[in-house]
């Protein structure tokens, strides 16, 4: 990558972001299609059976047998649908899903593009994650895919903002929306997940349980819930639609967990390796562990899940904020990425809204 | 956490839906007939005011066969591999049940060694039986793809054991045809005592293990606590038998208060609990699976010795005639009274029952869902509707 040293300013940043973006939506896609291998062999010895074990060795090409077949299906409309509208809605969904690992620190150089606002980006973006599932469930016309989207906008909008609170713990702490910025101020201050204690830990619970219910996973899966809803908004999705569907929801669950290990498990940071291993590790660790979730877990109702939020995860975030804020403000007065005493805020220079990569 | 509407005493079923609110907005859900939750072809017709449940009609007969109607072409000794088939998830009880019917009707003598084996054979089926309805009913809870299939995955595993001990006594897997009248066709083969003690000592460490995953989850907890409440009084007016009448707070039992079988040798513990809740059915479920192990285990010593049919198998189909008369026999089934009213004297020369009718438990437990669905939502039929424990080929037969 020492071709694109050379080249500085907008340019460069688009030709960084072309390349890593390519690069890491690549990767995400390989590995969310093993994560699906992944999971059925975890989940298979969880359940005392073995998984997958024809298509390859170990079973591992099953993802690809599974691709083909999707492929190969027929992709039908039904009469009664919207049809521009049901065709939208899977495309839409993969490239929200996808959309949002541009912002995320895989090690201080592989990053898409490293935003000032990263967090905010993040947010966004995962917040639109309902209009495609919202779109999907109402052009079926399906009463199944219908109540699934109503649940599914329901359970969207309200968790997101427990989620927002708790990611705002980790912004507060270090003082910037930038995801890179929030890994390097862990470098030097401790993950966050440890340190302060207190805060630090409960806004990790608070942003894994309210990821876990935007990702749509157990226990808060309820929009798709299959005993219910037979498949709630996939219900009337074959083919690949459905697939890309299935891709997205695998997908929105990794970037979530890249996400936590982001601004929780300090990125990239560790001791030997280089950090792009730690970064993957953990990533891979915490998805590791919504499955175990997943597998073991049954599912809350809709109007529990909604008690939980508004009753409880939203004050907690809420309490979460400020005792972030006291700790900034009282506690540790003078901290920044690099230790040193910040200067004052009227000297901050204006960043530009694509920051270059000082190795 | 409370329930999302006031549920009144009683529910009317027959709820006119043009005269409910004329201004909102309802929406017919037909949970069923394909659907991946009314365990087979069931069918409720749900009217939706939101996500709240306003009325309920449930609809069967998607799976009727015409058992009782083929019974009267059949000799009494054909009936007993048909009947199979109606209780899919039990049908050793569907055999007894109908074969003590036609010993009541004939006057046929069981030997004491055909009542212990069948006492055995009905006790480790109730244990399958509840098995598999633990884990469908966690796969209600929680969905194919997750926890609930693991419990699924988990209670299978402990049936199998069961299934390979019915397969060493009878060859086959589940459909047995071991049954007959007078007896069983098969003796108890010599170690099988082993074999069903090294396989209750397993279920015996896993049943508590089980529990922990089902009623020590706080979610499972939340998601059954108060969903679904029958009331004793409703559960009798229906005539619903079996744990969900006891869960209901009524000891109604037959192996204790109308002892078959071997069971007047042995005490059975009535198991009951007061809520009348989905949590409370799962309950006196799980503690049935304990109480069936510890009945088997204090009888599989002690079978006596002697005959295990008292008729000669051959002559059998020939043999029994009834020219008049009527009976009716029931055993406890694991879903409640399992019984068979057989009036004789029918085709083949008074060899076939003139009329045969199978009460069948499970159609008495889902009769209660239009009283007990209004005021839950789409969430809790699913919970409620599996916590009736319905066999959709013995509702139908």
């Amino acid at each position: 990558m020492k071709a694109l040293a050379g080249i500085s300013g907008f340019g460069g940043a688009l030709l960084h972001g072309a390349v890593y973006g390519i690069l890491i939506v690549t990767v995400l896609m390989t590995v969310t299609a093993w994560s699906i291998w992944f999971e059925r062999k975890f989940s298979g010895r969880m359940q005392s059976r073995l998984g997958p074990t024809l298509v390859g060795p170990a079973g591992l090409l099953q993802p690809l047998a599974d691709a083909l077949k999707l492929l190969q299906k027929e992709s039908i409309v039904p009469a009664s649908a919207d049809k521009a509208l049901f065709r939208l809605a899977p495309p839409l969904t993969v490239l929200f899903a996808l959309g949002t690992a541009a912002v995320i620190p895989f090690s201080p150089k592989v990053i898409a593009a490293d935003l000032d606002v990263g967090v905010l980006y993040l947010l966004a973006l995962s917040g639109l994650m309902v209009f495609p599932v919202w779109i999907a469930g109402w052009a079926s016309n399906n009463k199944y895919s219908l109540l699934g989207g109503m649940r599914a906008v329901a359970q969207g909008i309200s968790y997101e903002v427990p989620l927002v609170l708790a990611a705002m713990v980790p912004v507060v702490l270090s003082g910037s929306m930038k995801l890179s910025e929030i890994v390097r101020f862990q470098r030097h201050h401790g993950w966050f997940i440890a340190w302060p204690p207190g805060p630090g830990l409960l806004a990790f619970v608070l942003f894994f349980m309210a990821s876990l219910a935007e990702a749509n996973r157990i226990p808060f899966d309820i929009p798709e819930a299959e005993s219910e809803l037979v498949a709630g908004v996939t219900t009337e999705y074959t083919g690949m639609e459905f697939g890309l569907f299935y891709l997205s929801e695998y997908l929105h669950t990794l970037i979530v967990s890249a996400v936590a290990a982001a601004l929780f498990f300090g990125g990239w940071d560790g001791p030997f390796a280089p950090g792009l291993f730690w970064m993957v590790l953990k990533t891979l660790l915490l998805f590791g562990s919504i499955f175990w979730i997943r597998w073991t877990l049954l599912r809350f109702r809709s109007d529990q899940l909604m008690v939980i939020c508004w009753k409880y995860l939203v004050p907690g975030g809420l309490v979460l904020v400020m005792a972030a804020a006291v700790w900034v403000q009282f506690i540790t007065p003078n901290q920044t990425a690099t230790g040193m005493a910040p200067a004052a805020p009227s000297a901050v220079p204006a960043q530009p809204l694509f920051h270059e990569e000082v190795p | 956490m409370a329930l999302a509407v006031e549920i009144p005493d009683r529910v009317d079923p027959y709820l006119d839906i043009d005269e409910y609110e004329p201004e909102a907005d309802l929406m017919v859900l037909n949970l069923g007939p394909q659907h991946p939750s009314t365990h087979g072809v069931f069918h409720v017709k749900l009217f939706l005011d939101g996500e709240i449940i306003i009325k309920a009609v449930p609809y069967a007969g998607y799976l009727h066969r015409g058992v009782e109607k083929l019974c009267e072409k059949l000799m009494f000794t054909q009936i007993t591999p048909i009947v199979d088939k109606n209780d899919y998830v039990s049908p050793m009880m569907n055999e007894q049940a109908i074969n003590m019917a036609f010993e009541a009707l004939l006057g046929v003598e069981v030997p004491r060694r055909a009542r212990y084996v069948r006492t055995i054979e009905a006790e480790l089926q109730r244990i399958a039986s509840h098995l598999l309805w633990l884990g469908t009913f966690g796969m209600d809870l929680g969905g194919a793809l997750g926890g609930g299939a693991t419990i699924f995955m988990h209670c299978f595993r402990e049936r199998e054991s069961i299934l390979d001990l019915f397969e060493e006594v009878t060859g086959c897997r589940f459909h047995y045809n071991t049954h007959t009248i007078g007896g069983n066709r098969h003796d108890i083969t010599p170690g099988w005592a082993d074999h069903v003690k090294q396989a209750l000592d397993v279920i015996d460490q896993r049943i508590p293990e089980y529990e922990s995953l089902m009623t020590g989850n706080r979610i499972f907890v939340e998601r059954t606590r108060g969903v679904g409440v029958l009331k004793a009084e409703l559960a009798m007016e229906l005539g619903i038998t079996g744990p969900m009448l006891r869960a209901a707070g009524v000891s109604h039992d037959l192996r204790r208060h109308a002892p078959y079988h071997a069971y007047d040798e042995i005490k059975v513990k009535v198991q009951t609990e007061k809520a009348g809740d989905s949590l409370a059915r799962t309950l006196v479920r799980i503690r049935e699976m304990s109480e069936s192990s510890r009945i088997v285990r204090e009888l599989i010593d002690n079978v006596p010795e002697g005959p295990i049919c008292g008729h000669k198998p051959i002559k059998i189909a020939t043999q029994e005639r009834a020219q008049s008369g009527q009976a009716y026999a029931c055993l406890e089934s694991p879903r409640g009274e399992l019984g068979t009213y057989v009036i004789g004297g029918g085709a083949n020369k008074g060899a076939s029952p003139y009329r045969l009718k199978i009460r069948p438990p499970s159609l008495h437990a889902v009769s209660c869902l239009p009283y007990v669905l209004p005021g839950h939502t789409v969430s809790d039929a699913v919970t409620i509707l599996g916590s009736t424990d319905p066999i959709i080929g013995e509702v139908d037969r």
